[in-house]
């Protein structure tokens, strides 16, 4: 009990202790654009009301999840392709390392070339950003599996799609969180990007608008909504992570334990 | 093997580019959205002889090196603080969980309102985006300090520095290197965001004025150009790890087979 309690107290003290300074050393605020924390927190509701919530939360999440799902089938797919063969991989390293290395922001007005300012622009454009970190850890999971899985899932028969399933992509499995781990957060900075740059309506189109308009209590609002919004989406992502890589996790935990 | 490696590799890029010229030229994609290899290349020689050109390049380069040195600079000496001070780490750990996942590209419309097109509004994303991958190496890093290595340390009398300095930095080194590669990445991105959704001069900026002004090839030439740059720092980070690294038992390693 009391160590709950200590832990708890190491867990709260810090956000509450930042929270509280800034509170206190800007009530008094008079700067424009550091607003009192109480001003945003009260501007808070106001601002994001269920139609802001439909209008503009809502598409964007939904923008970023079609986005990342592309990323992460196409990701997956082609990774496993290319991690498969080796002469593939030697065909293509150079041009995905080409690729990988273009920073993804840059493909938004290309892109917007293509395919106009709509939501298939914004979809395409995460799309596109994300699919590099899955796809060229797909590559190296793939190239890792462990030779002695392999050989004894070839010795008892096991080929063709009940090979890829429970050996290869099963092995390939961390690594393959890895890179989407790391395309979610591409694919948040993306998501934002594209609606700043053109957007009718969408969590980056409003912040901007509220920063243009010098609602800055407003933008304030907006900004912690994307930093709670890239919050909770890496709990989730955490969730699911540690749900599908359970065995991993345990397997890992034996070890260490065993050594 | 690794010549047979290369050659396929060389043919992989060049049927890419091949192919980025055919395809337009039969037609099957609209010219004028995306120019075959041959306009590319033209318009990139000429930005090349362009002086303008050079002045965004390093303008670019500047806010992603100074942005990369204080982001290094602090995740250091912020990690390896919070390691050696005892309950620092698990006292920080859930504001570090939280401030982390915030995408840096929420403060762009703040670094509008503050800083305007300056340096400073491209340092301000570059730093916050590129410290957070170096600190959690670091802290990652300092915990894989082998415990007998850090008991020796102590009972020979060893002091914290000289323990910080001998022992828990050999061990994070590694980590702390992938972290900087790491950030080396994340910091070009961010300099390049900037200067696209900002304004702040630069390549960004440049593409950005090339798209609105419809200079597609131009476009292009300059969205290759970030490309490479962004290979070249790849290259020389990995060249840097190896040789902070060449002790270590990865690179020994290695440089064995």
């Amino acid at each position: 009990m009391r160590r709950l309690l200590l832990r708890l107290v190491l867990v709260l003290a810090l956000p509450v202790v930042l929270v509280a300074v800034w509170w206190v050393s800007s009530s008094g605020s008079e700067d424009v654009y550091w607003p009192p924390l109480r001003t945003i927190v009260e501007t808070f509701p106001q601002v994001w009301t269920g139609e802001r919530w439909r209008g503009d939360v809502l598409p964007s999440v939904l923008r970023l999840a079609a986005g990342y799902a592309l990323a992460g089938v196409v990701g997956v797919a082609l990774g496993t392709l290319i991690g498969s063969y080796r002469r593939v991989r030697a065909v293509c390293e150079p041009v995905l390392e080409f690729l990988r290395a273009v920073p993804p922001p840059v493909l938004v007005p290309v892109i917007m070339l293509f395919a106009g300012i709509g939501d298939t622009m914004k979809i395409v454009v995460i799309a596109t950003g994300c699919v590099w970190p899955v796809l060229l850890n797909t590559v190296e999971g793939v190239r890792a599996v462990d030779a002695v899985t392999a050989e004894t899932a070839r010795s008892y028969g096991i080929t063709g799609a009940a090979r890829l399933r429970h050996v290869v992509l099963r092995s390939a499995s961390p690594q393959i969180f890895a890179g989407l781990r790391q395309a979610l957060s591409v694919g948040i900075i993306l998501m934002v990007i594209s609606e700043m740059f053109a957007a009718s309506n969408g969590l980056g189109f409003t912040v901007v608008q509220f920063q243009r308009s010098f609602a800055i209590p407003d933008m304030w609002t907006g900004i912690l909504l994307l930093g709670l919004l890239g919050f909770v989406l890496s709990v989730l992502f955490r969730l699911v992570e540690r749900r599908a890589l359970g065995w991993y996790h345990g397997l890992r935990a034996a070890a260490r334990r065993s050594r | 093997m690794r010549g047979e490696n290369a050659a396929l590799g060389a043919a992989g890029l060049a049927a890419f580019l091949a192919l980025g010229e055919a395809v337009p030229r039969l037609g099957l994609v609209e010219e004028e959205y995306f120019p075959p290899t041959s306009r590319i290349a033209d318009a990139l020689g000429a930005e090349l002889a362009d002086g303008a050109f050079w002045t965004a390049l390093g303008d670019t380069l500047t806010g992603w090196a100074i942005g990369l040195a204080v982001a290094v600079g602090a995740g250091i000496v912020v990690g390896v603080l919070l390691s050696v001070v005892p309950y620092l780490r698990a006292a920080t750990a859930s504001t570090i969980e939280f401030l982390r996942p915030i995408p840096s590209v929420a403060l762009i419309p703040l670094a509008v309102l503050l800083y305007g097109t300056e340096l400073r509004s491209v340092l301000l994303l570059v730093v916050y985006a590129a410290f957070w991958q170096v600190l959690i190496q670091v802290l990652y890093g300092v915990r894989d300090v082998d415990p007998v290595a850090e008991e020796t340390a102590r009972s020979y009398g060893l002091g914290t520095w000289a323990r910080v300095r001998y022992v828990l930095w050999p061990t994070a080194l590694p980590y702390v290197m992938t972290g900087v590669r790491l950030a080396a990445a994340v910091a070009l991105i961010l300099a390049v965001t900037a200067e696209l959704v900002v304004g702040a001069p630069g390549l960004g900026a440049r593409i950005a004025v090339a798209q609105t002004s419809q200079a597609v090839p131009e476009m292009y030439a300059l969205i290759v150009v970030t490309g490479l740059l962004g290979l070249l720092i790849n290259v020389g980070a990995r060249s840097v790890e190896r040789r902070a690294l060449a002790w270590h038992q990865s690179v020994r390693g290695e440089v064995a087979v």
